[in-house]
């Protein structure tokens, strides 16, 4: 399963606006996609598995995709992340 | 026609149909299943119902630009669609063979518990989100109409048995014509929210006019608190015209609202509004006040899950301040306790609220709870004209007590490089016997009173003003509570403070005359209020009113004391 590890650099976090975005961008894809943040793995589609993941600023995740599409669907979070969604 | 009578909560008169405010419980017990299938789709019809639901309510806030609604509902519409909520309702079905309403509520209360441990506001108020998408759910599962007001699509006259903050939220306001509640009095939530809006209410009407069918015809009289039901043509041609003359009179008395308040032989008064929030504060505006006498700040603290920041409490002052421009606004600081209860506060039930830990015995328990409101309120005060006013002060010990954080707070802020207003005035509420009484000492540690006659009369009459069956001892008019407000404002005179009140009296037509005699040197009342309150002080003679005064305070009972004003100053004789 393709995976990518990356640093939160937002303010927030992956929470409130940015929860949001990831989620939604999330949806696009057919893939299976995960985050697991320390010992814990949850559906990143889901508002509310992302927002009780309490990732903030500065926490390690590892993005997991798996499907047709998740190559594409990793490149895109992976991006978004880096980028601060869409706020750098 | 039958007539039925309450308290006069808010001045004014309604007519037209009676509307029953019915919240609605949403009860569930588990049940055993066996069409599983069938259960799941029960629950995929209700999702698809509840999305086109938000759906509409979304494009309704979008169209009306209330954007921040607009972005609850979004958020709702994400909530709705969430795979991990519903597939755990689904498994819970299929694994437990229970009823999809109790497998929902379970879920649900597991994520919310999630989301509140997480102890930041924002996790908690996104648990009130997920606890809303899965109640409208529920409540098509249900078959539970959307909301108590789904059905009123007429401007009504709303009934309850007492109306909450969060449900007069629900209201759209150009369908409410009055209010009616069975329980409560002229000063519980629902009357102060009338008065605010300017529409008439009666309160503690009784549990029975809870009963009254929808759609009844009904004319309201909110002065003396008068119900008649299916009245008949006469008496409604009647009170339309009363209705009118009282819509003339307070045109009237709008078109010289922003001329200051002076009576026939030259004293100035400060007529200001009471408000309590930034809707209220244009409305003062509009009505001509000369400033607020009272910022009530629980708003602030209502209506979530967790206290507000020092820069959220700053963004809503300053909005509140921008307002008001230079005019003068006295912010009082919080006054949590009694009737009014902040849930996330985790206050201890009390046997006696009204006399146990409120307001400043609150904060004083909770320093950070004020510092943090006096430092928003002190950053807010650059280049307008704060006072800051502590409520339910009952010792000078508590006075210099609660200065002391004040000054605490504005030399952090100095120490920060923040700007602070200069001179800027303290002072407190005067609502407790005790103060009253004790005005010659607190005079010379604050720079104003503001006597608050709600309080003040109930504690003075020890009668629970919101206890409808005592709540007639409670009165203002007490020749008890006015030689009270006597006392206080010559101890302010006689160390060259000012005395205010922000008590209701204030805004009672009747005792205007009263209180210009006792010296008062400022009256703050609900918006709507003040340009008739202004008209009356005008047609005045301040010291013909103190002999007025003088002799009132010698009567026996309240009664006598009205019919002696509305025997003297026939102006004063508004009954609107």
């Amino acid at each position: 399963m393709p995976e990518v590890k990356i640093v939160v650099t937002h303010k927030v976090g992956l929470h409130a606006r940015p929860a949001a975005i990831f989620v939604k961008a999330a949806n696009k894809f057919a893939a299976d996609i995960q985050v697991t943040k320390d010992d814990r793995t949850i559906n990143a589609k889901s508002i509310l598995s992302v927002l009780t993941l309490g990732v903030n600023q500065g926490s390690e995740i590892t993005i997991h995709a798996e499907g047709e599409d998740a190559e594409a669907a990793l490149q895109e979070l992976v991006a978004l992340v880096k980028d601060d969604f869409g706020e750098k | 026609m039958i007539k039925l009578e309450g308290t006069g909560a808010s001045r004014g008169i309604a007519i037209g149909p009676v509307f029953q405010f019915r919240r609605i419980k949403l009860v569930v017990s588990p049940r055993e299943v066996t069409d599983i299938e069938a259960e799941i789709h029960r629950l995929n019809d209700a999702i698809d119902l509840a999305e086109e639901q938000l759906k509409q309510v979304h494009e309704k806030a979008i169209k009306e630009a209330a954007a921040s609604e607009a972005e609850i509902f979004e958020a709702h519409l994400m909530m709705l669609r969430d795979p991990e909520l519903w597939g755990q309702v689904e498994s819970s079905v299929q694994a437990e063979g229970i009823n999809v309403e109790q497998a929902l509520v379970n879920v649900t209360s597991t994520f919310t518990e999630m989301l509140k441990v997480m102890d930041d506001e924002y996790f908690a108020a996104r648990a009130l989100d997920v606890q809303d998408v899965s109640d409208r759910v529920l409540r098509i599962l249900l078959g539970v109409a959307e909301s108590p007001t789904a059905d009123l699509n007429e401007p009504s006259i709303i009934f309850a048995d007492d109306l909450t903050p969060s449900d007069t939220i629900l209201l759209d306001k150009s369908l409410v014509l009055g209010f009616c509640t069975a329980e409560g009095s002229a000063t519980s939530h629902s009357a102060i929210l009338a008065r605010g809006l300017g529409l008439p209410a009666v309160a503690g009407a009784g549990r029975a006019v809870l009963e009254i069918e929808n759609g009844t015809p009904l004319v309201m009289d909110g002065s003396k608190g008068l119900l008649l039901l299916n009245p008949d043509e006469d008496t409604v041609r009647v009170y339309r015209e009363r209705a009118a003359l009282v819509k003339m009179v307070r045109e009237n008395a709008l078109k010289q609202a922003a001329e200051p308040a002076i009576t026939a032989d030259g004293r100035e008064v400060e007529v200001g509004a009471n408000i309590g929030n930034v809707e209220d504060a244009h409305s003062a505006v509009e009505n001509g006040a000369d400033g607020v006498g009272l910022l009530r700040t629980e708003f602030l603290y209502l209506e979530r899950a967790s206290l507000p920041t020092e820069d959220e409490q700053y963004d809503a002052y300053q909005a509140i301040m921008d307002v008001m421009g230079k005019r003068p606004l006295v912010l009082r600081t919080l006054d949590a306790g009694g009737d009014k209860e902040i849930v996330y506060l985790d206050m201890p039930k009390e046997m006696n609220p009204f006399l146990g830990e409120r307001a400043i015995r609150l904060c004083f328990a909770h320093p950070e709870l004020l510092k943090t409101q006096l430092r928003a309120a002190l950053r807010a005060s650059v280049g307008h004209n704060l006072k800051i006013m502590f409520p339910m002060i009952a010792t000078l010990d508590e006075v210099r007590r609660a200065r002391a954080i004040l000054e605490e707070c504005q030399a952090e802020l100095l120490a920060e490089g923040k700007e602070v207003a200069e001179d800027i005035e303290v002072g407190i509420m005067v609502e407790i016997p005790a103060a009253a009484v004790m005005a010659d000492q607190l005079a010379k540690e604050v720079d104003f009173f503001s006597i608050g006659t709600n309080d003040l009369s109930q504690y003075t009459l020890a009668a629970d003003r919101t206890n409808a069956r005592v709540a007639h001892l409670s009165n203002a008019f007490q020749p008890a509570v006015l030689r009270l407000v006597r006392d206080v404002v010559r101890a302010a005179h006689a160390y060259d403070k000012w005395a205010g009140m922000c008590g209701e009296l204030a805004g009672e037509p009747l005792a205007v005359p009263l209180l210009i005699g006792l010296g008062l040197d400022e009256f703050s009342m609900s918006p709507p209020m003040v340009p008739l309150v202004k008209q009356i002080i005008r047609g005045l003679d301040a010291e013909d009113m103190r002999g007025l005064a003088t002799e009132a305070l010698n009567l026996e009972s309240p009664e006598a004391i009205k019919a002696l004003v509305k025997s003297r100053v026939p102006l004063a004789n508004v009954e609107m």
